[in-house]
Formats: C-alpha cells, sequence, structure tokens
C-alpha cells in the first residue's frame, strides 16, 4: 500500500508541477532542473511523481525494465530468451530512481556481482542505478555538488541513451533512457555548464512566502500525517484526474499541430534572448507542444509559447558571469520584443 | 518581578528536549546535541537511554558506516569464511523503534547525511510498514562553521546546545521512565493543532527567518508532545512557549522589528514569571491533568511565541551582520572534496591496491585479492580434497584512488581606517574573479573582514558566485586594526576547512599596523606582539599564506608578519582586483602543489 503524499495535493509549486508533468508526457524533452531552498518540497514533488504515472509494461525478469514492443537491447536475460518464445509480460510501477549524493560509480553503473564470483565463480552483472531508473526518471537531489567523474558519466549516458560497461572483466551495455531530475541549491556551488545544457527545463522554485499558503502546506502535511489513508481517499480523485490527463496527452501528443507561425515566434524568441544552439528552439517547440497536448488543445498558439518560454530558455543564455540582471529579466525582454506587450 | 522574562535554564531545556524526543522519537526525527565529549554529554545521552522503553536500541552508527551496513548487503569476510552467503543486516534495520547516534555529526559526509536523510524521509511517509527511529547527532564543532550537514540538520526538530560554561552541580536527570510511556500513550489523544495555532506559528516564523515548513511542522508537534507530557488534552501556552524555545529559536535567523520591547513587558509576563514549572510539566502534572482547553487566539497564540524566542534570542534585537543564518552556513561540499591530493578507497583515479579490511565503504580489487591468495592455495587446500579457492582475509586487497586537491582561498581584509572602502572593494573584485575563474577547478573562496574590534567570517567557504555576490553586497569598514583577532578566526576558519579534507589558503590584505590586541583592547604596542604570537600560530599549523601589503611604503612590520607565518609577501600599494587574483592563482598553485 502506497503511502506517498498525492502529487495533486501539492501547494502551490505550478512551474515545478507543470515541469514534471510536461517530462512525463515527453520524456524526449530532456529532464528537469530545479533550483532551490531546501525544504521546498522538491523531493515531495518528484517521489509523488512515481505514484501519479500509471504503470509500464515489461519483459518479466528483466532489470532493465525492457519495453516488450521494441526489439531486445539489452544482454540479460531477456535477450538471450530462445527465439520464438513468446516473453512473459509484466506490470512495474514507473521506475522513479533516487540518485544519492555520495553513490559510488559502482553503484550508478553496476558492477560485478561480488557474491556471483566469489561463491559460486560465476562472471555475473549486478545492475545499478542507471538499469533501475531505464524508461523512468532518475532523481538526484543537490546535483551541483555531485562528483565531477559521476557528473560526466552521466552527461555521456545521458547522450548515448545506453550504460556501457567495462570493468573488472565484464563487457556489457544495456539500454539507459531517463528522464533526469535535478536540483540543487545554486548558492552551495554552480552546476557545471555542460550538464546544465542537457536539461530541457529548469524551474526556480521558493519557499512560499505568503502566509495563507504556508498555512496550508502545513495544514495538509498533519493531516496526511495523521491519517494517510483517509488523506489519499480525500485526493483519489484529482490525482486519478491528473493521470488521465498525462496518460491521454502523452497519447494525443503526436497529433497536436504547430502551426507556422508558432514555429517563427519561437525562432525568433531564440535569437533575441541570444540562446546557443539550435537545441533550445527544439526544446522550446517540444515543450509547448506537451503543454497543448496537457491543456487538450489541437494545435500549439502563442500562449503556450509564452508560458513555457522561462523555463525551456532560462538556463539556455549565454553566461555572463558578472552580468546582475538574472535570465529571467532578459526573456521577458525578448518576449515583449517578438510577442508584443 | 522581573521585567524580562527569564527562560528556563539551558540544562532544564536539554533536559526536557531529552524527554520529549523519548516520547516520539520517530515522529521528531531527533536531535541535534552540539557538546564537547565531557559529563554533560554522557548525562545526557544517559538519560536518553534511562527514559526510551525497556529493550529499544540505542546503536551508535560509525562515523564511516558504508553503503552495505547501511542498506544491509552481503557480508563478505563472513561468506568466504564461511563458503555460503551470508547477509548483513542494515544498521538502520536494528535501530526500528529506537534511537541512533550519530558521533562527529559536525563532519558528516552531505552523501551520507543525504542517504540517511531519504531513510528518514522513508521511514516517515511509510511509518506504518517500518516502525521510524530517531537520531541524535552528536555535533562537536567549535566554530559556528562546523555543524551538521543542512540535509540532516532540517529533518531533525530539537536542538540541545551544552557548549559553553555550567555550573559544577548542574546534572542532567532523566524522567521516570513510566512518565515518558505514560505521554505516549496520551500522544493520540492530544488534539491535533487548531487553525489558529498553525496560522500563528506560520506566521511567526516567517518573521523570525525561519523559511523551511519542515520546522513549523516540527514546532507543531513538539507542542502536541509537551502537551501530552503534560497531560493536556490540547496544546497549552506553556507547550507553545516550549516548542518555540526548543525548534524555532535556534532556527531563527532574524528578528522582526521590535514593537517598543523595552518598555512594556511581554502581555503573558505574569505566566512566565512563575515558571521553572515551565521547564518541568511533570511537576505540573502531579496536580492531575489539568484538562480546560486554553481557547488561545491567534494573536494570543504569536505573543506567547514572540515572547518566548526574544527571551533567547536577545543579540537578535539588533541586527546583526554577523551571524549568519543556520541556513545559509550551509555545510557544503558533498561528497567531494580532497586535500592536497588525498588518498580515497571509494573514488576517483585508482592507484596500486593494498591490503585490509573491507569496511568504510572500500572496494576490493579482485584480481590483487587472487593474486596475493595464489601462492598459498596448495597450503590450505582443504584435506577432502574439495577444490574451493581459499581465501583469508589476510590476502584481501582494497582499491585505492587519487583524488584531486581542493583549495580553498580565505581572503583576510583589514576594513579599518579610511582605506577601508577601497580594500574592501578590490577584495570583493577580486573574490568575484577568483570565483569567475574557478569555475571548472571548483575552488573555493571565503572572505573575513576585520576592523573595530573584531573579525568576522562575512562570506563562509563556498564556490557561487551568486551567493557570494549577495553576502557581500554591502560591508563594514572602519575603525582600529585587530590583526590578531583576524589571524586567530582566520586560522580556525583554515582549519575547519583542512578538517573537510580541503587545502586552506590565508589571503591577507592589510597594512600590517595592529592597533587593537588580542582582549579588543586598544594599544599599538600589546597589539602587534599578538599579532606576532598570532602569525607564529598560523606558521605553526603550516597553512600556506600571502600577505599582500597594502601601506604606501615598505615597513618591516609587514614582512614580519608574513616571516613569522612561513607565507609569502608582496608589496601592493596600488591595490587592484586583478593584481591580487593574478597573485592569488599563482600561489594557490603552489599551495596545490606543495
Amino acid at each position: 500500500m502506497s503511502r506517498v503524499y498525492p502529487f495533486s495535493a501539492i501547494v502551490g509549486q505550478d512551474q515545478l508541477k507543470r515541469a514534471l508533468m510536461i517530462a512525463a508526457v515527453d520524456p524526449s524533452i530532456g529532464g528537469v532542473m530545479v533550483f532551490g531552498d531546501r525544504g521546498t518540497g522538491k523531493s515531495t514533488a518528484v517521489r509523488a511523481l512515481a505514484d501519479l504515472l500509471p504503470p509500464i509494461k515489461t519483459l518479466r525478469g528483466c532489470a532493465f525494465h525492457c519495453d516488450p514492443k521494441r526489439p531486445p537491447t539489452c544482454t540479460s536475460d531477456c535477450a538471450r530468451r530462445a527465439p520464438g518464445v513468446s516473453p512473459e509480460l509484466e506490470t512495474a510501477p514507473m521506475p522513479v530512481v533516487d540518485m544519492p549524493l555520495g553513490a559510488t560509480e559502482d553503484r550508478v553503473v553496476g558492477a560485478l556481482d561480488i557474491e556471483h564470483a566469489l561463491i559460486r565463480g560465476e562472471k555475473r552483472f549486478e545492475p545499478g542505478l542507471l538499469a533501475r531508473a531505464n524508461r523512468g526518471f532518475l532523481y538526484i537531489d543537490e546535483i551541483n555538488l555531485l562528483d565531477d567523474n559521476l557528473v560526466d558519466l552521466l552527461l555521456d549516458v545521458a547522450a548515448s541513451g545506453e550504460n556501457v560497461v567495462e570493468r573488472e572483466g565484464l563487457s556489457l551495455r544495456h539500454p539507459a533512457r531517463f528522464v533526469l531530475i535535478g536540483s540543487g541549491n545554486p548558492e552551495e556551488g554552480e552546476l557545471r555548464p555542460q550538464l546544465l545544457d542537457r536539461f530541457g527545463l529548469s524551474v526556480d522554485v521558493r519557499t512560499p512566502t505568503d502566509l495563507a499558503e504556508r498555512v496550508e502546506v502545513v495544514k495538509r502535511r498533519i493531516a496526511f500525517d495523521q491519517d494517510p489513508s483517509a488523506f489519499l481517499e480525500l485526493w483519489a480523485k484529482p490525482q486519478a484526474r491528473l493521470r488521465r490527463q498525462i496518460v491521454s496527452a502523452a497519447k494525443r501528443l503526436q497529433t497536436v499541430a504547430i502551426p507556422d507561425r508558432v514555429l517563427e515566434a519561437a525562432a525568433r524568441l531564440c535569437i533575441a534572448v541570444g540562446s546557443d544552439g539550435l537545441r533550445g528552439e527544439l526544446t522550446l517547440m517540444r515543450v509547448a507542444r506537451a503543454t497543448a497536448a496537457i491543456e487538450g488543445a489541437g494545435q500549439v498558439t502563442l500562449t503556450h509559447l509564452r508560458a513555457i518560454a522561462p523555463m525551456a530558455l532560462g538556463h539556455r543564455l549565454r553566461r555572463d558571469p558578472l552580468d546582475e540582471g538574472g535570465s529571467a529579466v532578459r526573456i521577458e525582454r525578448a518576449m515583449a520584443e517578438v510577442f508584443g506587450p | 518581578m522581573t521585567t524580562k522574562t527569564e527562560p528556563p535554564s539551558r540544562i532544564a531545556d536539554a533536559r526536557l528536549a531529552a524527554a520529549l524526543f523519548c516520547i516520539d522519537p520517530g515522529g521528531l526525527g531527533g536531535v541535534s546535541l552540539r557538546a564537547g565529549h565531557g559529563p554533560l554529554r554522557d548525562q545526557w545521552i544517559a538519560a536518553v537511554r534511562a527514559m526510551l522503553p525497556k529493550g529499544a536500541p540505542v546503536v551508535r552508527l560509525p562515523f564511516n558506516i558504508s553503503d552495505d551496513r547501511l542498506e544491509g548487503g552481503i557480508d563478505l569476510a563472513a561468506s568466504l569464511a564461511e563458503g555460503r552467503l551470508c547477509r548483513q543486516a542494515s544498521v538502520l534495520e536494528s535501530l526500528a523503534g529506537g534511537v541512533g547516534l550519530l558521533p562527529m555529526a559536525e563532519r558528516l559526509e552531505t552523501g551520507l547525511a543525504a542517504r540517511l536523510a531519504a531513510v528518514m524521509d522513508h521511514a516517515a511517509s511509510r511509518s506504518g510498514t517500518r516502525p521510524a527511529f530517531g537520531l541524535v547527532a552528536l555535533d562537536e564543532g567549535l566554530s559556528p562553521e562546523e555543524q551538521p550537514p543542512t540535509t540532516l540538520l532540517d529533518r531533525l526538530a530539537l536542538r540541545v546546545d551544552l557548549t559553553g560554561d555550567f555550573e559544577r552541580t548542574d546534572a542532567i536527570t532523566p524522567f521516570p521512565r513510566a512518565e515518558i510511556a505514560a505521554a505516549y500513550g496520551r500522544l493520540p489523544d492530544v488534539a491535533e493543532p487548531e487553525d489558529a495555532l498553525v496560522t500563528a506559528v506560520c506566521e511567526v516564523a516567517l518573521a523570525f527567518g525561519v523559511a523551511s515548513l519542515r520546522s513549523v511542522i516540527f514546532t507543531l508537534k513538539v507542542a502536541r508532545v509537551h502537551a501530552a507530557l503534560a497531560g493536556r488534552s490540547a496544546v497549552g501556552r506553556e507547550d507553545i512557549a516550549a516548542a518555540a524555545r526548543l525548534v524555532l529559536a535556534p532556527r531563527a535567523t532574524q528578528a522582526p522589528a521590535a514593537p517598543d520591547t523595552e518598555d512594556v513587558p511581554p502581555p503573558d509576563d505574569p505566566q512566565k514569571d512563575d515558571s521553572p514549572s515551565d521547564a518541568q510539566p511533570s511537576e505540573s502534572e502531579h496536580d492531575g491533568p489539568r484538562d480546560e482547553p486554553e481557547n488561545l487566539s491567534r494573536e494570543e497564540i504569536a505573543e506567547i511565541l514572540v515572547a518566548a524566542l526574544r527571551a533567547l534570542l536577545p543579540e537578535l534585537d539588533a541586527p546583526v551582520s554577523h551571524r549568519r543564518p543556520a541556513r545559509a552556513r550551509s555545510a557544503e561540499g558533498g561528497g567531494s572534496g580532497g586535500g592536497a591530493p588525498t588518498l580515497s578507497l571509494r573514488r576517483g583515479r585508482p592507484i596500486a591496491a593494498r591490503a585490509g579490511t573491507l569496511s568504510g565503504g572500500a572496494r576490493l580489487d579482485l584480481v590483487a585479492t587472487l593474486r596475493a591468495a595464489a601462492p598459498w592455495q596448495k597450503l590450505r587446500a582443504a584435506p577432502d580434497g574439495e577444490a574451493r579457492l581459499a581465501l583469508r582475509k589476510d590476502d584481501m586487497r582494497l582499491r585505492r584512488f587519487v583524488r584531486r586537491a581542493e583549495l580553498t582561498t580565505v581572503f583576510v581584509v583589514d576594513a579599518s581606517g579610511s582605506t577601508a572602502f577601497q580594500r574592501l572593494a578590490e577584495a570583493k573584485g577580486a573574490v568575484e574573479q577568483l570565483l569567475a575563474r574557478a569555475y571548472v577547478s571548483r575552488a573555493r573562496v571565503a572572505l573575513i573582514a576585520f576592523h573595530h574590534k573584531g573579525a568576522g567570517v562575512l562570506l563562509p567557504p563556498t564556490r557561487s558566485l551568486t551567493r557570494a555576490k549577495r553576502m557581500l553586497a554591502d560591508l563594514p569598514g572602519g575603525g582600529g586594526t585587530p590583526l590578531s583577532l583576524a589571524m586567530d578566526a582566520a586560522l580556525s576558519l583554515a582549519l575547519a576547512e583542512r578538517a573537510k579534507q580541503r587545502t586552506p589558503m590565508l589571503v591577507f590584505l592589510t597594512d600590517g599596523r595592529a592597533n587593537i590586541d588580542g582582549r579588543g583592547e586598544a594599544g599599538r604596542g600589546q597589539a602587534e606582539a599578538d599579532a606576532l604570537t598570532a602569525a607564529r600560530k598560523v606558521g605553526a599549523s603550516g597553512v600556506r599564506s600571502l600577505f599582500i601589503d597594502t601601506s604606501l611604503r615598505v615597513r618591516p612590520d609587514a614582512d614580519r608578519f608574513a616571516k613569522a607565518m612561513g607565507g609569502a609577501y608582496a608589496f601592493l600599494p596600488l591595490l587592484e582586483s586583478r593584481a591580487v587574483a593574478e597573485l592569488v592563482t599563482r600561489e594557490g598553485g603552489r599551495a596545490l602543489g606543495g
């Protein structure tokens, strides 16, 4: 029985919730980076997401949650299936894997299964966190404090979508496609620009300073702690509605049309803010499309574009470490230029 | 009658905190106990043992606990000896319903803290399936910069501070175990907080700069537990005051504009005056449970909270620049870090393996282990002729890695006299340039300013340009030159950095004309003697230093200080941030190299 605080009951934090939903609808967007202080409910939101999302179908016994609809890509047992035998399927919850800050490379990549090696003399691979996160989400709290060698590794895996293990006499590869969710407080250390660039979206999360909102957060939390079952019951309907919304948005995603004038506006916006490369434009369009799908619209409009531009472009501006103005201001200015006031 | 409300003694509050914690260890998360090793701390821990239910585990978690032990895994040594698979249970499983003690919590790795926090969150969110546990973080930090990782602190409801002086007669005695058990039994019957209470706590927390909402929830929980201890069926006046003292006060980072507190005593004054009982609800309990819900209004509750906080936080009445929010102070550093090339058993570039036992997260080097075992196989062959590899503990070879060293540059800036403004501005410029440049090399920069009668850390070691800019936005200046105090402060910060496995380097920006001595008194002769002593201490510690002389003419004094510190000296009368940054970068390279 799951007793995770329901996603739909999270007070405020609209940007964060929206960003997570967009990433769930279109995983190709490339992850969400959450900037903010501690105790703002970042972790709560991410953990709640796992509970909100529909389960996935996988091959039974596959450590990598391989997708039955795709040709086998991993080297585990599921790929070595006897030809002609139809695989057994099972339903697994959407993987949302927490990667602890002090994780060793072995735990992330996977390593030789020492138990098997020493006791049975067999060489076997013990899958790591990357394997567990395949087809799901990988959540790294305080990603800005992550060891450099792990950052390099993540960059490589995120780019290639597969994890290549060459160590301790093991040689194998397995799929590792996941939505990366990072969080951190920029005051405690900045993020490597290369890593920041991988994220499709970035949101700023602040501790609410509005009294009414704070009171509501505390009240709901107390109600949840007091009687989780009753609280979940109370929120079951909104939770189900939100789940349906995400599922149907993911289904309709490819049918949402993007009119030329929206494409053009996106391009002009990217030029106006001076974001590097085409990646910004691509993400901008994908995010706008996912937003339209979530809202049930048949095509992307300028309103969609405008709503999501700050989170899709905010972290892509060319950095000037001594620029006092912040990226939000620059994007506002560019939007006013492109869309009119 | 006093005009100012006297809070209960620290000893009484420490005792009270222990009792509240023992009533509901899982619900309150834990206690951060800041104290050196000593009788009081031992008494406090003994009191916790005496108050927890009989048989409840109190486990000391090893400082360098491995993932296997933390989360359960294979016991390799036992497996090898037995020739079959032996598992070891997770330490946290053995904690269920009890308490874990975390020694040297101020040196806890952020990574481990994050994992502990995740387990605590998990235990709290699934309290139905796994009995929760409480943690006691034994914080032995000396300087304000040394404290347990904030990730962990945020999840421990109570703070107890047993540092400083106490009377010889002071002692912490446990409450009777039965009383604690009875209070636990009553806890579910204590009414959940009313809206007025929730709102008032939110309001006051916001006013005192307590940002984390977890702290608000803890305040409410502690108030309830306190009510249960006192035998009340709803949270009352004393419960609110106690929660404010134990939860909110240590977290306060600012004081709201005080409405003439000096003239008018807080309205609930009479209540407070008769109160040693405030700290010892057990006494009031003997008159039988007082079961009159007090029906306090939101304003009344807010007043009680503010009065309790003000009584404890006199120094917050005036705006202070040196007191930093505990939150912002933040134990940084993550899993990374390592002084001039540091050996690590877990991460980094691999180097030759060595013999050792598998603990503290060390990784076995299989090939080297097998190689070590190979020559002995004939001798060790089993009498039954079974062809099994015979591995002994001595054969084990551990992998070692070397990690890149990390440098922390501590600027110690003279903010005295008329040139203070310029020196500070250029120092600030140098800090920003270094940080902008150090973006990839991951160096840290800190800034200590000294003037008037003291030295203060204006910018704790950070990598973040964002943070540096915010904290250095306005800098104080003027007054005398307490050089020796500055050197002491710099040394203590440098040693704290070294304890975190980083390489500190001190950069002094001053003309070296000390005129305030080590006790804060004016007088050139004593001031210079003290400064020289302090400089020798820096020299003896082996911390690298660079003395940038900003006076207009070369004077022997400054050079003498530099020599006493065993550091480099540079004469830079036309102080300019770019030149400072250059010098520091060059010197920093040497600090890491040598």
